[in-house]
């Protein structure tokens, strides 16, 4: 089992100071430890944007793909080699703008993996523009009259994508989070773990105070994540209460489960010489 | 001679009718049939982007010697509707004939040719009186066409046997169809035409196949077990192939959302150590060009087919092009190095994907097969596939812990430029693939030093790769070295070029033809010297620029002053190329 002290990386962290990736990043790697993992057996794979450079930050199997791509990436990994526990991390404009094309795909194919989205409702790297989650009304650089798009809710695109896990943390609730990256880590299929998580250079509105004024703990409230019903409406719930937790989960068979090839064992492990392509030719003769 | 045309030794036969009718599935049944009694075929399908309802044509080309592509006429039309006679009377040689309904009424005006003969057949009348489907009028058909030439109609009947092998009601139905078309043939036309099909007696281990079956079964023997696609016509036929046969190759096979998933799954797959591939035409290329650039800088090694078809943009979708060329060979950003190879028949096909594969591993690069529509929907014989092909797959070391002193380095800088590789997954170790530039250990870096390291390790592997793709024949040569007219082209411009060289011998002009291979690294030495010195010189291309020559001039500084250039969507003839060579000579 991996300590704590082998998932640092010698790179130095350029998040800005007080970022809440920080918090998040902590929380991952203690999840990682509670969970009993060994370095070789997590592989990560991250998109563009503050969010990416996080496999600078962890010392396991890493993918480093490129904007919105995450997900067919991971898919790609974990097909290949589901003995690895894949984690993809996205931002809110990796997953939700550029990406969301395959966000239903991943949810409604139930790929196992986890997804976790750095979701600071702006852009941060490219130095402070619109996102899709930024809020109607939101004020930007590229919104200097205020965004007039809603915003998109995660949530519900996961449950109307037919996810199986649906959860959404707050970075300033660190225990609260390990909890559910470990619940989505464990889960069989396709988990979104939609992180709120502060920007503080770029976003003067939705701060950890905003979030603190107003999350909630939906297992405090007797929330039952089997009922969609139930699901679909808190996730539509923003306002002077904002639901955090487990939303919804469903048992359902992972996609790897539907390739026979994969019964016996990861294909990166499997001898690619033993397919009779003689036997094939038959067919053409 | 058991193959005798109204014209010469080889036979054309053209089956056509409406979308709809099963025409590639009845041409390729005959052509297996006729090369199950050893003769050599050749067929391809013309079709519009339509499920029903427009016209299509299927054409075969038999002979006793290995046929390379279509002819430019044909000598028995077998055509299941009035609009295909009159929309290829004219192909018809002297002394050719069409089969038809009788019901249909084709006065004299209409054919406006007194040289060929019209056979009426009860093609209705036979659906009708055997109680089948509408479909099956290509099978009545077919087996008239077997009886005027005098073939043996056993052969057919076994090739349906097999083709729906389980499904008796089917196959008894068809043998009826077959029987009836054959005996009305026989009894009312035998020796009519001056067409002969016969059996050669021969029994060699020959395979019909198209060349998307070609390049799924070289990715098998290749090793691939992993393939994800969005389909995309010309090369839909791949992905079909693959998940028909997924529980026997023990191949994962995704069909994605789009080809920007089907790419970066191929990476992603790549990443954790399996051999994976993609295919797409032009438009589907255009997504994947952003993960070609990631693979290229996270070095993980794939197969890319490119089938190409005429753009720009949707262009004409199910017709061939030769348009991509250019495209392929600098697609995405950043510089990189890559191959680009481009078969030009199913054999090739065949041994380019394993080779492809190859490369891809050793090197840790993106393989790009270019193909057009003309060599993957097209169906050719060719003796049975060598299936015992080398897999080399480089400095990949499957262990199952990491046995080094410091931290597995992913990028570490070689000599070679390739650097070993492990799978994630290696117990003691951790693999970081980085599209950011990187230092050795996958870290993300943007000093200047390191990133002209890494950019030159990466480009290193171009200069060897260059050096290996020398020695795998990149460019053929067919035909004498003393010829008056040495033709130039690559893909599927193949096969009309060498059925055009014995066109041009009969006529008593010496041809050869130059056959590009591999286009990048292109093969400067090996060109040169396949191109010699002396005779007239024509480049053939299915483009409107040339794009061969461009890369050609660029990179030998040889232009072309004659060229044959085709961008309407149709194949190369045979016939056209030789006019094309008298004319320059």
């Amino acid at each position: 089992m991996v300590e704590l002290s082998e998932l640092g990386t010698p790179v130095e962290n350029t998040w800005c100071p007080g970022c809440g990736n920080f918090g998040l990043l902590m929380t991952f790697k203690n999840a990682l430890v509670e969970l009993g993992l060994e370095r070789e057996e997590v592989a990560i794979v991250a998109g563009i944007g503050c969010h990416g450079k996080i496999t600078d930050y962890v010392n396991v199997n890493a993918l480093h793909t490129i904007h919105g791509r995450v997900l067919p990436t991971a898919t790609g990994v974990k097909l290949a080699n589901h003995g690895l526990t894949v984690i993809g991390f996205a931002g809110d404009g990796d997953a939700y703008n550029i990406g969301i094309g395959h966000l239903p795909h991943a949810a409604r194919r139930n790929v196992d993996i986890t997804y976790v989205v750095h979701d600071n409702l702006v852009y941060g790297l490219t130095t402070g523009q619109t996102s899709p989650t930024s809020k109607r009304g939101y004020v930007s650089k590229t919104t200097p009259r205020g965004s007039f798009e809603p915003g998109i809710n995660p949530l519900v695109q996961a449950l109307a994508s037919d996810a199986s896990f649906v959860a959404r943390g707050f970075a300033g609730e660190p225990h609260h989070l390990r909890e559910l990256f470990k619940q989505a880590i464990s889960h069989e299929g396709f988990a979104l773990v939609d992180v709120l998580q502060p920007c503080v250079t770029w976003n003067r509105v939705n701060t950890y105070q905003f979030y603190r004024e107003r999350v909630y703990k939906l297992e405090e409230e007797g929330h039952d994540p089997g009922s969609f019903d139930e699901a679909y409406m808190r996730a539509r719930e923003w306002g002077d209460r904002i639901p955090i937790g487990v939303l919804y989960r469903e048992e359902r068979p992972a996609y790897r489960k539907n390739f026979p090839a994969l019964e016996k064992g990861p294909l990166a492990r499997q001898s690619p010489e033993k397919v009779d392509v003689k036997r094939l030719l038959k067919e053409f003769k | 001679m058991t193959a005798q045309g109204v014209n010469g030794s080889s036979v054309s036969i053209l089956i056509g009718g409406e979308a709809g009718q099963g025409l590639s599935r009845s041409g390729s049944l005959l052509g297996k049939a006729l090369m199950r009694g050893g003769l050599h075929v050749f067929g391809s399908i013309d079709y519009p982007s339509v499920i029903r309802g427009s016209h299509n044509f299927y054409t075969l080309t038999v002979s006793d010697e290995e046929v390379h592509s279509n002819g430019d006429s044909v000598d028995l039309i077998l055509a299941l509707n009035k609009e295909t006679v009159l929309l290829h009377v004219d192909e018809l040689s002297p002394g050719g004939v069409i089969v038809y309904d009788e019901g249909v009424k084709i006065s004299s005006e209409e054919l406006g040719r007194d040289d060929v003969r019209l056979l009426p057949f009860p093609l209705t009348g036979i659906i009708k009186e055997i109680g089948g489907p509408e479909v099956i009028r290509n099978t009545v058909a077919l087996g008239a066409g077997l009886g005027l030439v005098g073939y043996d109609v056993e052969l057919m009947k076994s090739v349906i046997s097999d083709a729906f092998a389980g499904r008796d009601t089917i196959i008894e139905m068809n043998h009826t169809a077959i029987e009836k078309g054959y005996g009305y043939a026989r009894e009312h036309y035998a020796d009519a035409v001056p067409i002969e099909l016969r059996p050669s007696g021969e029994d060699p281990d020959r395979i019909i196949v198209t060349g998307n079956e070609a390049v799924a079964l070289g990715a098998i023997a290749a090793g691939c077990r992993f393939y994800a696609a969005y389909p995309m016509t010309p090369a839909s036929a791949v992905l079909h192939y693959l998940i028909s046969t997924e529980e026997e190759t023990g191949m994962t096979v995704v069909q994605t959302e789009s080809e920007i998933s089907a790419l970066n799954m191929v990476v992603g797959a790549s990443y954790a150590g399996v051999r994976a591939m993609t295919a797409t035409s032009g438009g589907g290329f255009c997504l994947m060009t952003e993960a070609l650039s990631l693979a290229a800088m996270t070095e993980s090694p794939l197969v890319l087919m490119l089938g190409q078809r005429p753009g720009p943009s949707t262009g004409l979708a199910t017709y061939t092009s030769q348009g991509d060329l250019l495209f392929a060979v600098h697609a995405a950003h950043g510089e990189f190095p890559r191959v680009v190879v481009a078969p030009g028949d199913v054999e090739e096909c065949f041994h380019l994907t394993v080779e492809a594969f190859n490369l891809a591993e050793r090197y840790q690069i993106q393989s790009i097969i270019v193909t057009d529509k003309q060599v993957i929907e097209s169906h050719k014989s060719t003796p049975a596939f060598e299936t015992e092909v080398g897999i080399d797959r480089g400095e990949l070391e499957i262990v199952d812990e990491w046995g080094g002193e410091e931290g597995y380095k992913r990028y570490s800088i070689t000599e070679s430029g390739v650097s070993p590789r492990i799978l994630p997954g290696t117990v003691g170790a951790t693999v970081f693939a980085n599209s950011n530039e990187h230092t050795e250990y996958g870290y993300t870096t943007s000093d200047a030093l390191e990133t002209r390291v890494m950019v030159d390790k990466r480009m290193r592997k171009g200069s060897s790769l260059r050096a290996e793709i020398a020695g795998l024949s990149p460019v053929k040569v067919y035909g004498t070295e003393d010829a008056d007219v040495t033709l130039v082209g690559w893909g599927s411009t193949k096969g009309a070029a060498l059925e055009a060289i014995k066109a041009l011998e009969r006529d008593g002009m010496k041809a050869r033809f130059v056959q590009v291979v591999y286009i990048e690294p292109f093969p400067t030495e090996a060109f040169k010297a396949a191109l010699g010195s002396g005779g007239r010189r024509l480049l053939i291309e299915g483009n409107r620029t040339a794009q061969l020559g461009q890369i050609i001039k660029l990179h030998t500084g040889i232009s072309f002053e004659d060229t044959l250039l085709k961008y309407d969507g149709r194949p190369f003839t045979p016939g056209e190329i030789a006019a094309r060579a008298m004319e320059v000579l």
